[in-house]
Formats: structure tokens, C-alpha cells, sequence
């Protein structure tokens, strides 16, 4: 039963909510710095995400992760408790931000199955610093508080007592934990934390588990005892308490319901009978009226939050495989050859319906992948605060169109080109306070992100009103560095701008900590164009810069013309097509190396024989019984000769099996997809044969 | 708990234990064991792949998945044969790889018992010894039992090497 802490989906939903609730701290504590302080929602929220936090990593072993946690904790809870006047802002959100970092790495490392041995005890220094300036420095007011009377405690007891008449079962359950399993406190904890979902009426001693250490011992040696009141049976309540991890023994027993309201009315004398005689006050969390709002809320986005639920990729890419071999399926029956030549009138009528729903299937399975921009979106807004406060900038950020969704593959490969993009909107794009006010605009800048749905393609924009692309010290620089080859008026603004997409091309000078190193642009180009996307500067001098990126909507699904060599077939993404034509032989050029190419237009192309280049056998080898294909990437050109176009269709990209891919890279292959009479079709690779 | 986990992946791995489809080549008959074994197909059009060596046939679409095939013909160094409706595709998982392979004609599933399986002769100029990890007796005939890792692995060295 023991040793169950280290299995993987625990592991993986340790992970998941983790970083989950990280993010929702650090837009909590972007929200206050926004409004230049915490206010008591953020502080309860700053409070329970760290303490959820230190719990969960604490109960999967990771005790730095907790630690860290904790000192956050320990300050937030000082913060909740005593309502502190004199906070350094700016320096409990950088603390806290630093923290989260931390933190982010640390689950990052356990992603990747690293060691965490990242030591925190630096970080802790500063944070138990932090905090004991803030209680000396606070320290008449909280003893002022301190002398207050205590109010009852009541923050682990459900507020709605009168609804206990309604469960049908009593229980009382005394567990016990191994030897050794340490925090006995919080795991106690996670087990009224679970037992919530169940029944809202229920008592347990010891009461003050969480603010209270000593509260370990009382669980070694006693255990830890529940009283609470439940629809659920017998079995349904024993099995849910066997979940417990480190759970050394249980005793759950049914009782009357009368012995249950003596137990819950002495329960309750007794912890105030305690809190009398220990000369020191116990610690308990108030709970004034706005509080319980807050709880109730956060009860509420619980409940609204079930209807989501997260499924791993590969089952929806597993879907997705069974629901094209359902349309191919589809396809086998309702064209089969023994139908060919029947007047099937019913037939017909229902293969029409199944056509309609296998559409609306793959159309949802589809949309599943697909995720809003708004997570990526909002993790900018964490760059702007760095970056400003670093460089002493005031900037906005804003964020129109967050909801367009893109497929999550999509996703993962546009997050670090738009995070350069916003750097560099900061970095060289806003100019200085002074410089700004000079130039009669708003002392702030404004950094707009925007997204928005065109057709087959998603547009990101990422706009800034700051001093705008300098077309003459583009080109000259780009003319330093022999880049450009034109004149500068015969060149459009676009194509300039384009420069600064070149590889080894960078206006700024001096490098800074956060751009200019004279690998950005063009990486972030590169980025974007390995998900099939492309990217357009505009820019007006001391207007600002906007830089936008078209990216297709899925990866999984492309255009692609099928064309065939002697016995396969094989498919040419269509966008990467210019044209098709049957050649004429006074065209060919064969050059004295018996290398082809072809004039078209006065412009002359190189050839590639695809038969030739596979080896594959065809009787189509004189170039007047085929045909060509002009496909374009990156500006070159190619001409592949193949036997004949069997047609364009929309594909669903699959890889090669991982077999032949351990085996070797196939040279000009992307992939490979299913047509729809379930025979394969190989997709090329254009951007790999043109470089050959 | 964890014993009772622990006695049904015994048993599961029982039930598979010293079992062996057989298939046969020419006159030898082999053996793959059977817990490799996912499924057995006919065979299907295969889609030539460039580049690879010539006993990787190509691709085949087994319901949306896409895996290769070998033919074990070729692979052992035979002449190759002419495909019939005899013909099968064995398809094997091996470390998380789906491969078919195309044999003659599947034999049967036999349980050899580990009293009955012994090493292969040591034969450095056999080329074949390579593939065979053990010798099982059934009665007077003798199976070859494959080495399905190395079936999928080794080669890549090889041909490394063939190409340098």
C-alpha cells in the first residue's frame, strides 16, 4: 500500500496543477502591482494557491518546492492576519515573482525527469528576511491586533450547520499514517480538503492541523479523527479514505446521530477550552463576511471549472486516426463496386446522412485540438512588467482577440517568437519617457497584441507606437553587411523591412539583456515558417511597428496536390505550388554536366526527375509525356517532372513510422498520409528539395 | 495489494511464456515469441518507400496506423519469393516499434518448454546466427527461435557500415 507516491499519473497531475496554479498567481500578482497594492482578495488567493502548493509538493516529496511555498506563505499569511500598513510592494511582487520562477523551474526539471537539486535556501534567506522587516517594522500594529479578543473558531467548520439533517449516514473515522511519513498536519489536511466534495457537515480533531506544527504529534499518537455526516454508504466512504497515501490504518465506524452533535458541540468546547488555558493564543484565521464571499466564489468557479476536463494528446490524436479511417470506411461502402450500376434510392438517402454526420465528426475532433490564444497572450504581460521596469519604460500592454483558438501544436511553436517580438517592441521599439514627450505622444507606450482568424490562416499581430522602423539605416546596414544587392529606391518599404528578417542582420548596436543579439529575427522567421506560417513588417517612422504573423490554423491537416511517379503516389503541399505546365521540348537545357533545367518565361529553372531521385520505376521518362510542377519556397524555385496530377485534396499529415525514422532521415520526405481509398500517399518536403 | 498486482503479471506473463508462433522459410521453420506478436494480417498494398534497403518493403495503412513492413526473406539473405494469398504479415510491437513482417505462411503457436530450448551453435561465418537467439526441440523438428530486437536493431550498423 506504501510507495505509491512516486506514480506517474499523480505525478503528472501534480505537474499539470502546478503550473496551472502558478500562472494564476502570477496574474494575481501582475493584477496588484496594476493596482499598486494587494488588496485582501489577491492576498487570500496569493495565500491558498501557495498553500495548495506547499501541500502538494510536500506530499510528492518535493520539499524545496515547499519550503519555498512556505516562506510565501508564512509572509502572506502575516500580511492576511495583521494587515500590515507599511508593504514594499514593488519588493514582495519581485520576491514573489522570483519565487514563482523558482518554482516554475523546478516543475519544468521534473517534467524533464531531472534532479531538483536547485538549492532554494538563498531565495529563503531573502523571503524570512523580507518577512521579519515587515513585522518589525509593522510591529505596533500587529501587537495591537494580537490584543484583540480572538473571534471563535470557525474557518475549517462549514458555515451551513442547519444542513445536516439532510445526510443520512454518520461516521466516525480515526486514521492513522505510517511511521515517518512526516507532515502528518497537511496530509491530514488533503484529506478534509477531499472530504469537502463529499458532505459539508463535519468536524475533526485536531482542529488546528494547518496553523498549528505541534498538531503532528497529536495525529502520530492519537490519529486523526473525523466526524462527519454523509449521503454516501459504508463502502463508498471506506474506499475513499484506502485513497490515502502513507495510510498506516483505519477505523470507520457508523454512529447515531445524536452521539454525532455531542461530539461536534463538545469538539467545539474543547478547542475553546484549550485556547483558554494555552497562554498564547492559537493562531486562528478570521473570517469576516467579505472573506466568506471570497470562499463561496472560489466554491463556485470550483463547481463551474468540473465542466473542463484535460485529455492527454495522443488519445485525441488517436481519435483522430480512427475518425479518418472512419471516413475512408465510409468511403469503401458507399462507393463499393458492387454498388456501381443499382438504383439504390434509400441507399443513397442514407449514405447522404452518414456523409453529413462523419463531416460534423471530424469537425469536432478537429475543434477539440484547438486552444485559445488568451494563456499564451497573458503570459506576456509578465515580459512587459520585467522589461519595463528594467529598461524604466512606461508600457501597456494590450490584447485584443485572445479567444482564437489555434491547434495546440501551433500554439507551442509561435510562444517564443511572439515573446521576441514583444521584447523587441520594448527594447528598441518604445522609446524613452523623454524622447516620447518630445515627440508630443503619451508618456506611456503601448505594445497591442492582436489576433484574428483569416480564412484558413491566423493572424498575430504584435503592434507598438513607438519610433518605427528607419528604412535608410535598414538598408545601409543591410548594404554594410552585403545583404542587399538593389538599389534602395527600387526596392518597396516592404521589402526593406524584410531585411531585418535576414539572418545576420541587427540595427542595435549595443546588446542588451533582452534583445539584440543579432539572432532574433530572423529565428523568430524561422520559427514561423517551420509551422508553415510566414511573417510581414510594416512600419511608419515615429508611429510604430507592426509585425504580423500569418500561421495556419492546424499542422494536422494541409492542401495537398497528389501526383504520381510509376506505381506511387505522392502529394505537394498546395501551397508551396506556383504553377503546372506540360513543357515543350525547345525549352530543356541540358547544361555539360547533364544537368536539366528548363526556360519558362525568359527565366531558367532547374529540374528534379522525381523517378530519378527515388528510383522509381516508371515508363514515363521523356518530359513530353509528363508533366511539371513549379513549386516555390524561400524565394527558389524547382520544376519536378512527374508522370501526372491525380488531384487536389486536403490530407492529414502523419509521420513516417518511427521504424524507418531511427533508420535514416528520407531526403524530400515530410511525411506520409492516408488517401481516401485507404492506400498511402508519401508527402515531399519542397523547402528540402529545393536545397539539394 | 501490491502482491496480488505483482501474482496477475506473473500469471499474464505465464500464459505467454515459452510460447512461439512458428512460421516456415524454404525447409527451416522459425519461431517469433509470442509476446511480440500483436496481430496477424494478408497481406495489404504496400507503398513503396525511397531510400530504405530492399527488404524494407515500404508502409502499409493498418486501420489509420501507419507501419513498415520487412520481408523476412530478404532480410535472412533468401531469394525472394513471389507474394500469394498464403502470404501473411506478422505484425510485431518490439520496444514501443510496430513493424509487419512478411513471412510465407504462418505454422502454428507452440509452447516450447525451457528444458527443450538451447543455445545456438557457435558459427562465426554464419551470418544468420545473428538473428537467432536459441534452438528450440519439438519432437524431432527443430524450430530457429528470432531474436525480434535484434531483428529491428542490428541493422542499422550494418548498413552503416556496408555504405562507408
Amino acid at each position: 500500500m506504501s510507495g505509491t507516491y512516486s506514480n506517474e499519473p499523480m505525478l503528472d497531475m501534480f505537474i499539470f496543477e502546478t503550473s496551472q496554479l502558478i500562472e494564476q498567481l502570477e496574474q494575481i500578482i501582475l493584477a496588484s502591482e496594476k493596482e499598486t497594492g494587494f488588496n485582501s482578495h489577491a492576498i487570500n488567493d496569493i495565500f491558498r494557491i501557495m498553500h495548495t502548493i506547499k501541500g502538494s509538493s510536500a506530499m510528492m516529496m518535493f520539499n524545496d518546492i515547499s519550503t519555498v511555498s512556505h516562506a510565501i506563505e508564512d509572509i502572506f499569511y502575516f500580511l492576511r492576519e495583521e494587515n500590515p500598513e507599511n508593504i514594499d510592494c514593488s519588493k514582495l511582487s519581485d520576491l514573489v515573482l522570483e519565487a514563482v520562477d523558482y518554482i516554475k523551474d523546478e516543475v519544468d526539471k521534473i517534467k524533464a525527469g531531472e534532479d531538483t537539486s536547485n538549492n532554494p535556501s538563498e531565495l529563503i534567506e531573502t523571503l524570512k528576511e523580507f518577512l521579519a522587516n515587515l513585522k518589525s517594522e509593522n510591529k505596533s500594529i500587529s501587537l495591537e491586533i494580537k490584543e484583540q479578543p480572538k473571534e471563535k473558531p470557525q474557518y475549517y467548520i462549514s458555515p451551513d450547520k442547519t444542513a445536516s439533517n439532510n445526510y443520512k449516514h454518520t461516521y466516525k473515522a480515526v486514521i492513522y499514517f505510517d511511521e515517518g511519513c512526516e507532515m502528518e498536519n497537511i496530509r491530514a489536511y488533503t484529506i478534509i480538503h477531499n472530504i469537502k466534495d463529499i458532505t459539508s457537515d463535519y468536524h475533526f480533531f485536531p482542529m488546528d492541523i494547518i496553523d498549528n506544527d505541534e498538531s503532528c504529534e497529536v495525529i502520530r499518537k492519537e490519529g486523526f479523527q473525523i466526524y462527519f455526516k454523509t449521503d454516501k454508504s459504508y463502502e463508498e466512504m471506506h474506499e475513499f479514505f484506502m485513497q490515502t497515501i502513507f495510510l498506516r490504518d483505519l477505523e470507520l465506524t457508523e454512529l447515531e446521530d445524536d452521539e454525532y452533535k455531542k461530539i461536534a458541540e463538545t469538539k467545539e468546547t474543547e478547542v475553546e477550552e484549550i485556547k483558554v488555558l494555552s497562554s498564547e493564543p492559537i493562531k486562528v484565521p478570521k473570517l469576516d463576511d467579505e472573506e466568506k464571499i471570497v470562499i463561496d466564489k472560489s466554491r463556485q468557479t470550483a463547481i463551474s471549472s468540473q465542466s473542463f476536463i484535460s485529455v492527454s494528446v495522443t488519445k485525441l490524436d488517436q481519435l483522430m486516426d480512427l475518425v479518418g479511417e472512419m471516413v475512408v470506411a465510409e468511403a469503401m461502402v458507399i462507393q463499393n463496386p458492387d454498388l456501381q450500376g443499382l438504383e439504390l434510392d434509400n441507399f443513397q438517402k442514407a449514405a447522404r446522412q452518414l456523409n453529413k454526420i462523419t463531416n460534423e465528426i471530424q469537425d469536432v475532433v478537429m475543434s477539440i485540438r484547438m486552444v485559445a490564444l488568451s494563456a499564451t497572450f497573458l503570459k506576456m504581460h509578465r515580459i512587459v512588467r520585467d522589461m519595463s521596469r528594467k529598461l524604466n519604460k512606461e508600457v501597456e500592454l494590450e490584447i485584443i482577440g485572445e479567444d482564437t483558438e489555434v491547434d495546440k501544436n501551433i500554439i507551442e511553436h509561435i510562444s517564443d517568437p511572439l515573446m521576441h517580438l514583444v521584447r523587441n517592441a520594448i527594447d528598441h521599439g518604445i522609446e524613452p519617457r523623454k524622447e516620447r514627450l518630445a515627440k508630443a505622444k503619451e508618456a506611456k507606450g503601448t505594445v497591442t497584441l492582436e489576433a484574428k482568424n483569416a480564412g484558413n490562416d491566423v493572424l498575430v499581430m504584435v503592434k507598438d507606437d513607438g519610433r518605427g522602423l528607419d528604412k535608410s539605416k535598414i538598408y545601409k546596414k543591410a548594404k554594410e553587411k552585403g545583404l542587399v544587392f538593389k538599389n534602395e529606391d527600387e526596392m518597396t518599404d516592404r521589402e526593406i523591412f524584410n531585411l531585418i528578417l535576414v539572418p545576420g542582420f541587427s540595427t542595435k548596436a549595443n546588446v542588451s539583456e533582452f534583445s539584440g543579439r543579432g539572432v532574433g529575427m530572423d529565428v523568430v522567421a524561422r520559427n514561423i515558417e517551420s509551422v508553415g506560417g510566414s511573417i510581414i513588417v510594416d512600419s511608419q517612422l515615429d508611429k510604430g511597428t507592426i509585425i504580423t504573423m500569418k500561421i495556419p490554423l492546424t499542422l494536422a491537416i494541409i492542401d495537398g496536390m497528389i501526383i504520381k511517379v510509376g506505381k506511387s503516389s505522392y502529394t505537394i503541399p498546395t501551397i508551396s505550388i506556383k504553377e503546372s505546365f506540360r513543357p515543350k521540348q525547345e525549352d530543356i537545357i541540358t547544361d555539360p554536366d547533364g544537368r536539366e533545367m528548363i526556360m519558362v518565361r525568359g527565366q531558367c529553372y532547374p529540374i528534379l526527375r522525381l523517378h530519378n531521385f527515388y528510383k522509381i520505376h516508371t515508363d514515363v521518362t521523356s518530359f513530353t509525356d509528363g508533366i511539371f510542377i513549379m513549386v516555390e519556397e524561400d524565394e527558389k524555385s524547382l520544376c519536378i517532372f512527374v508522370d501526372e496530377l491525380l488531384g487536389q485534396q486536403q490530407v492529414v499529415v502523419k509521420a513516417l513510422p518511427n521504424y524507418i525514422q531511427k533508420y535514416r532521415k528520407i531526403k524530400g520526405l515530410a511525411g506520409c498520409t492516408l488517401l481516401g481509398d485507404g492506400s498511402i500517399s508519401l508527402i515531399l518536403d519542397v523547402g528540402e528539395l529545393i536545397k539539394l | 495489494m501490491e502482491e496480488m498486482i505483482d501474482n496477475t503479471q506473473v500469471l499474464e506473463e505465464d500464459t505467454q511464456k515459452g510460447r512461439f508462433l512458428t512460421f516456415s522459410l524454404d525447409k527451416e521453420s522459425y519461431g517469433i515469441e509470442i509476446k511480440y506478436v500483436t496481430e496477424i494480417i494478408g497481406l495489404q498494398e504496400i507503398t513503396e518507400v525511397p531510400e530504405l534497403p530492399d527488404y524494407i518493403k515500404g508502409i502499409i495503412n493498418l486501420r489509420g496506423k501507419i507501419i513498415p513492413v520487412m520481408d523476412i526473406r530478404l532480410r535472412f539473405k533468401k531469394s525472394e519469393k513471389e507474394y500469394n494469398d498464403r502470404t501473411c504479415v506478422i505484425v510485431l510491437e518490439v520496444q514501443d516499434i510496430s513493424i509487419g513482417i512478411i513471412v510465407d505462411t504462418v505454422s502454428e503457436v507452440l509452447t516450447i518448454p525451457e528444458e527443450d530450448i538451447v543455445e545456438p551453435p557457435q558459427m562465426n561465418t554464419n551470418y544468420k546466427n545473428r538473428y537467432i537467439k536459441n534452438i528450440g526441440k519439438v519432437a524431432s523438428e527443430v524450430k530457429l527461435l528470432i531474436d525480434c530486437e535484434k531483428l529491428l536493431t542490428e541493422d542499422e550498423m550494418e548498413e552503416l557500415n556496408e555504405s562507408l
